[in-house]
């Protein structure tokens, strides 16, 4: 993981699980509850600040400010412990607490310091800027919309993150270079085609297809892991599987 | 980390959910259903402009050498024209190396979900004799179904019969009637996990409760014509309970069954191969006997039963003769009075 985004350093603390983590935030233990909060965090304080950014017209440094606010005080009084899945999607759930944050803090004219305490976390907000700078959202696209399409595209980002850290781990950079030359290539680049694949990497072209086709069967994975990790129910989780990829998982 | 964009965004949702399908003639739709051994999608055919449906199989690691031995084996499946068997009519590999077998979409109900609103036994019985035609003719053609069971069988919405999925099928026979090795044939794991090269003796295809005991035991060489009669048992024994099989016999789960109808299923269902019906032909007609109330093969019967079924089935006749003879004593009384 890129170490601007790392968190407190939790996650070097702690095996990652795939357990629920909304369920996690509930738990007595405060260690428990740390990891939690650390998997909810992760998973959206990026949409979180571009949707500060969109909707509330915040500038970058009040966004910041705002994003940091808002995770910090949902991790001291445990916000997020009191989800209800049967209620809305978590995704709902923590814009709607985000919504309600900006604006009970603009309505008591607030203005978060700025740094320093122990609620900082270290979080990239660079890169959300040139995100937002390189691709706006588009005039019709409600802020809710913009999230759930920001959220989707941090989902996918660290999924892809995850897939290279593991084929690294296990010696398997070949599989995750074939899956970033056919399936990450930029938007400019000619399509490339298995055969073309196989000579540059010197391999079978029934090599590639099975690489490419294994690499993807643990993309899909991790993209689930994440995804389960971030529901708190089956039906939470089966819901969002099919809102993010289209299919019905079991 | 490594920005992307919305078309990125796109193709990585595809390539972890829908099937991607370019550089065929199909467009994806919808999923329509997802088993052990790989997910049926509606899709359009482009060229032809109808709604097919494509099977695409779990297994992504094979070799081209079985990729090839596969498709062959599709396009002998292919070949089996009977209004009972929705036939594999295109086969081919997706970029991601899965192979994928389109038949045609049938629009009706699955064997199962019809049970579930038929509960007429003779109804469900006439269905299963169609199911049993429709195998026999594979079988005169020397292909095996191997995964028979209610959920691969469909009554289309003119009431007819259709056996569906027959792309996991085992060639017994070739046009030449010459006996394939097992090397010749390719079986998928139900789970889709094994590999390539996995396809030895050992390795188990099919839906549990519905295969035989030598299909379990993933004993290929052992596999043939019986192995599906056992399928077929399977089935019949889910429509006289509304269960699938266990070791139940099929009077414990439901006593309504008739005991003829018990043997028939037991007879199917025998852990021996030699002891189950030596063809589905067989087994259909001896179906058609229990419909027609005649002796069947598969149960011997004491006196009273015999006695009791020909009642049953001359139930007019025997009513008849009754109203007769209670004329002719009322008469006799009558007349002495």
């Amino acid at each position: 993981m890129d170490p601007d985004t790392d968190i407190g350093g939790a996650q070097q603390r702690f095996p990652v699980t795939n357990q629920s983590a909304i369920v996690a935030a509930r738990s007595e233990d405060h260690v428990v509850r740390q990891r939690a909060f650390d998997t909810i965090l992760t998973s959206y304080w990026k949409p979180a600040y571009k949707y500060v950014r969109l909707k509330w017209q915040a500038n970058n440094e009040d966004a910041k400010d705002l994003t940091q606010g808002f995770f910090a005080n949902a991790f001291e009084k445990n916000h997020f412990a009191s989800y209800d899945a049967r209620k809305a999607s978590f995704q709902t759930f923590l814009r709607t607490c985000l919504d309600g944050f900006i604006a009970n803090e603009r309505k008591a004219g607030q203005r978060l310091k700025r740094g320093g305490d122990a609620n900082h976390f270290q979080l990239d907000f660079l890169s959300a800027e040139d995100e937002i700078a390189m691709h706006a959202a588009n005039v019709d696209l409600s802020p809710e919309d913009y999230f759930h399409r920001e959220w989707v595209r941090w989902m996918f980002t660290m999924s892809v993150d995850a897939l290279r850290q593991r084929c690294e781990a296990s010696g398997r950079m070949v599989q995750f270079q074939l899956f970033e030359a056919y399936d990450l290539r930029d938007d400019g680049e000619t399509a490339v085609s298995y055969a073309s694949l196989a000579k540059t990497f010197a391999l079978e072209p029934a090599t590639v297809t099975n690489y490419l086709a294994a690499t993807r069967r643990d993309f899909r994975r991790i993209v689930l892991d994440k995804l389960r990790e971030i529901t708190a129910t089956d039906e939470e989780f089966r819901t969002e599987a099919r809102s993010l990829l289209g299919v019905d998982v079991k | 980390m490594k920005w992307l964009s919305d078309s990125k965004v796109s193709h990585l949702r595809s390539i972890a959910g829908d099937p991607d399908f370019s550089g065929t003639k199909y467009a994806f739709i919808k999923e329509l259903a997802r088993g052990g051994m790989g997910t049926v999608y509606l899709a359009e055919d482009t060229e032809l402009n109808r709604q097919v449906a494509i099977k695409v199989l779990s297994t992504p690691d094979i070799t081209e050498d079985l990729r090839r031995r596969m498709i062959r084996e599709a396009q002998i499946i292919a070949r089996l024209e009977h209004p009972g068997i929705v036939p594999v009519h295109d086969v081919g590999v997706l970029p991601d190396g899965r192979v994928f077998y389109a038949m045609k979409f049938v629009r009706g109900v699955r064997l199962d979900e019809y049970a579930a609103s038929t509960s007429a036994t003779r109804e469900r019985l006439r269905k299963f004799q169609a199911v049993c035609d429709a195998v026999a003719f594979a079988h005169a053609h020397g292909v095996i179904h191997r995964d028979l069971k209610p959920q691969n069988i469909m009554i289309g919405s003119f009431g007819e019969v259709l056996v569906l999925d027959w792309g996991v099928a085992k060639i017994l026979r070739d046009d030449k009637n010459a006996v394939s090795s097992e090397a010749d044939t390719l079986i998928l794991p139900p789970d889709g996990s094994n590999k390539a090269g996995d396809t030895a003796h050992g390795t188990v295809i099919g839906t549990r409760q519905y295969m035989s005991p030598e299909q379990s035991r993933g004993e290929i060489d052992q596999l043939d014509e019986r192995s599906d009669i056992y399928s077929l048992g399977a089935v019949f024994y889910f429509l006289l309970t509304d269960h699938a099989p266990t070791d139940e016999k099929p009077r414990t789960v439901n006593p309504k069954v008739s005991k003829p109808a018990e043997a028939i299923c037991l007879k199917a269902m025998s852990r021996e191969r030699a002891a189950r019906y030596g063809s589905a032909a067989d087994l259909s007609a001896d179906v058609s006997r229990l419909l027609d109330a005649e002796p069947v093969s598969a149960y011997r019967e004491n006196a009273y039963e015999k006695v009791s079924r020909w009642v049953g089935k001359n139930r007019f006749l025997v009513l008849l003769v009754l109203a007769y003879l209670l004329m002719r004593i009322f008469f006799i009384f009558t007349s002495r009075s």
